[in-house]
């Protein structure tokens, strides 16, 4: 009975501090993180990393999170366009404009699809390349090697990923394929439910090549090859990963994550956290954070995040229709 | 690897070590014994703390952590059916039996003998073979899972005895179902989601396994609190509470240990598979390889039952280390949050991590020794208090396990939506206990039918269609000759036994 009266009180503490939500006030001083996934997730990370650095160097007097899983980050969003809340900021990624494009429609009150265009983009923070490996038994070098092969035998290069047809994962691989003028819906793409699985998939030698984010391969580095990333140029965290670019296949893309504001944010509210993210970025505690977890920096504000946001909606357009997902 | 094994011990025995290993170990059993909770969050959250510290210290605090939370989770699904972490699982289909005939005591010492042996045993392994284990790891591929999911479904049988069959595999039909709610494994369909967001993710295996089995066993007890064939039987408290193992279970258990170590390591090693499938897999091979007499008391409280999946659940928490370490694949989000930490302290894991970083890999097998002893430690003495939880009158006792299963689900996903889904679903798995229907069957089927789904649909992709990946791998047709062998077996028993 003495265990339990503790593991409740325990519990309790737990969910008090979880849940735990800031009154809103004038100055921006203390802003609330709302977070679509569960923790450990990849968002998760993100929003607490920044709250964490912004505290610490004092731009913010407190930051609170609330984690809200459901419908893929939906419920998150959802919940941002129709309560509207105080001081409050919801941390996505790409995937968000993945789904503005497809169909996820019916889940606001009222008419509309969810999308980027729903809430206040403040601005991209950090981003992950996408990046196209083989393992290093392979006999492909780079990957001209690999669209080689698919010309001769299409049916000779399987391509793993992380995530479902349609996904990031997919679309990165398909990318790399378009711009070697291959057909990107004839690419056999084989999905797994995880980044890891899809490594082990490659490395067991079911598929020959993985297309995924550089970060998913960060630590299987010595296993793989990465034969190309989709970086405009080379980048010091894998200085030996050749860009896609410099191999003459014009591809860019990169898996962004930054932060909204409910609809109707103010313009004042919305400039001073779009530059408070800035800021925070050239002090050394949110250099702890970003070594911490190997982010790459890539801060992109306001105006600047919408219309980059319009573009990567508009590429995503084009190819997912190519790929018969739309 | 003596020199390394030196090194290992070095670095883990120092003073600040040891007081992590307590203090994960610690930890990881509360949030184990906690349903909903589960080793990753708990890892999740620690991240920020252990920056700072050396990656050994860091790494030795979240593994202990890991295995604390398995060896804890016991705890719950034996005293009140509600499973703390998905491996153990398969523990309460024996241990909560074996606890309701006022043996809880004795049901969480073999509980904690059997996680102590299984997490022992496997770090043996590991030390001697984590070197060609990388190899074991890669070895699987999509068809060789989809068996291996063909054979874990054989375990069912261990349900359907005495004319239970019928109902077994309706309770498996009604498990794959709600496996099928959610996007589709493979594309980017949802299935069965009446346009609701709130399933497009799908139902989470702990809110069925909380639904079916600790709330609906509330609900159950409620609803035949007049019943004098079920009225409480009185134990008394120094049986409840003794944790004395005789000699013949500890006979059983002798023999169950070992093999069930060998299947639960093996499995973990997989980076597809896990601790939960590697505990039913234990479950099932153990029931076929039991007397005929032990057979009939599976479900209801058999030693071998108890002690199979618990050895094994550890065992394959300790083999989910090796694809991490030495090829820096994740196989669950446990270890992939660990291998975001290991690469946050600027260690880079793969096959040449012996060399670059000896102390890391030496020390957190040697810490897993030692944590094993400190989890027997602070478990045993503590048995005989925890088992008298059973004692407190169950108009306490079933608020709070009501309690616990709807705050756990919450603290989950924070969507108030799985609280309301947790209670549909026991409503029903309660009129269906009302009317003799197996729970273990539809969880069985739950967890290994979405895996299977995928790997089927993901062979298929890989052959272009073809149903050759059936016999083109000799480990798969390997592993689906077994699972015919045992299948063909089991109905010639049957048939033999009632001429």
């Amino acid at each position: 009975m003495k265990n339990l009266k503790k593991i409740v009180s325990v519990l309790f503490s737990a969910i008090l501090l979880f849940s735990a939500t800031t009154s809103s006030s004038v100055a921006i001083d203390k802003l609330h993180f709302v977070i679509g996934g569960g923790a450990g997730g990849g968002w998760d990370g993100t929003a607490r990393g920044t709250g964490e650095a912004l505290t610490k160097a004092g731009m913010l007097s407190s930051a609170s999170f609330e984690n809200m899983s459901g419908g893929g980050g939906g419920k998150a969003l959802a919940y941002m366009i129709n309560t509207k809340p105080a001081n409050t900021v919801l941390v996505q990624s790409t995937p968000l404009v993945l789904r503005s494009i497809t169909r996820h429609k019916g889940y606001v009150k009222g008419s509309g699809t969810l999308s980027y265009k729903d809430v206040v983009p403040i601005a991209g923070v950090i981003g992950d390349y996408g990046a196209i490996a083989v393992a290093k038994s392979s006999s492909f070098k780079n990957f001209k090697d690999v669209v080689n092969a698919y010309k001769k035998d299409p049916n000779s290069v399987k391509m793993a990923g992380g995530s479902v047809r349609g996904s990031m994962d997919h679309l990165i691989g398909a990318l790399a394929f378009q711009a070697a003028g291959a057909d990107p819906n004839a690419v056999q793409y084989i999905p797994y439910d995880a980044g890891g699985k899809a490594l082990a998939g490659l490395l067991s030698g079911e598929t020959q090549i993985i297309s995924t984010g550089l970060g998913e391969l960060m630590g299987a580095r010595d296993q793989v090859r990465i034969i190309g990333i989709t970086a405009p140029s080379r980048v010091s965290d894998a200085p030996d990963a050749p860009t896609l670019k410099e191999q003459g296949y014009d591809v860019q893309f990169v898996n962004w994550r930054g932060f909204f504001g409910p609809p109707g944010m103010s313009n004042a509210d919305r400039a001073a956290i779009a530059k408070m993210l800035g800021d925070v970025q050239k002090t050394p505690e949110w250099e702890t954070v970003r070594a911490r977890n190997a982010w790459v920096n890539i801060y992109n504000p306001e105006g600047k995040f919408v219309s980059f946001l319009e573009k990567q909606t508009q590429e995503m357009t084009a190819l997912m229709k190519k790929l018969g997902v739309i | 690897m003596i020199e390394g094994i030196l090194i290992g011990l070095t670095t883990a025995l120092t003073f600040q070590n040891i007081l992590m290993v307590m203090i994960g170990c610690f930890f990881g059993t509360i949030i184990g014994m906690l349903p909903g909770l589960g080793p990753m969050t708990a890892i999740a959250l620690m991240i920020p703390i252990t920056y700072g510290f050396d990656p050994a210290t860091g790494l030795i605090l979240m593994a202990g952590v890991y295995y604390g939370a398995v060896f804890g989770g016991s705890t719950s699904s034996i005293l009140l059916n509600a499973p703390g972490v998905p491996g153990t699982v398969a523990t309460s289909f024996d241990g909560y039996p074996m606890a309701q005939q006022g043996k809880a005591g004795k049901a969480l010492a073999i509980a904690a003998w059997s996680s102590f042996a299984g997490g022992t045993l496997s770090a043996i392994y590991l030390l001697f073979m984590a070197p060609s284990l990388s190899k074991v790891s890669l070895s699987f591929r999509s068809p060789d899972y989809f068996a291996l999911m063909i054979l874990g479904l054989t375990a069912i049988a261990a349900f359907s005895s005495k004319g239970q069959f019928l109902k077994a595999m309706m309770m498996v039909v009604l498990g794959l179902m709600l496996a099928s709610v959610g996007q589709d494994s493979l594309s980017d369909i949802t299935r069965f989601t009446f346009n609701n967001m709130n399933l497009t993710d799908g139902i989470s295996f702990v809110l069925v396994v909380m639904a079916t089995f600790a709330m609906s066993e509330a609900l159950t007890i409620i609803l035949k609190r007049n019943d004098p064939t079920s009225a409480a039987k009185q134990v008394s408290l120094t049986e409840l509470g003794s944790i004395k193992i005789n000699k013949e279970e500890r006979t059983k258990m002798y023999k169950t240990i070992p093999r069930s170590s060998v299947i639960g390591f093996l499995i973990g090693v997989l980076p597809g598979a896990g601790a939960t499938i590697a505990s039913f897999l234990a479950y099932g091979m153990e029931r076929n390889v039991v007397s005929d007499e032990e057979k009939e008391k599976f479900g209801k409280g058999s030693v071998n039952g108890l002690s199979a999946p618990e050895t094994a659940n550890n065992a394959a928490c300790s083999g989910s280390f090796v694809p991490m370490l030495t090829l820096g694949i994740p196989g669950s989000g446990t270890t992939a949050v660990m291998l975001g930490a290991l690469l946050g302290f600027g260690v880079q894991p793969g096959p040449r991590l012996y060399m670059t970083n000896p102390e890391i890999f030496w020390s957190i097998i040697m810490s897993m020794y030692i944590g094993m002893v400190i989890l027997l430690i602070l478990n045993l003495p503590l048995i005989p208090y925890i088992a008298r939880i059973l004692a407190v009158p169950k108009n306490y006792l079933i608020p709070l396990i009501l309690f616990f299963s709807v705050t756990g689900i919450y603290v989950m996903s924070f969507n108030n939506f799985d609280i309301y889904l947790m209670i549909g679903i026991a409503v029903v798995a309660t009129f269906l206990r009302l009317y003799d229907f197996p729970m273990p069957p539809l969880i069985l089927a739950f967890v290994l039918g979405g895996l299977m789904e995928e790997n089927l649909r993901r062979s298929l992709l890989l052959s272009n269609g073809s149903w050759e990946f059936l016999w083109d791998r000799t480990l798969t047709a390997c592993i689906l000759a077994t699972t015919i062998l045992i299948v063909v077996w089991h109905i010639y028993k049957t048939f033999r036994k009632k001429n």
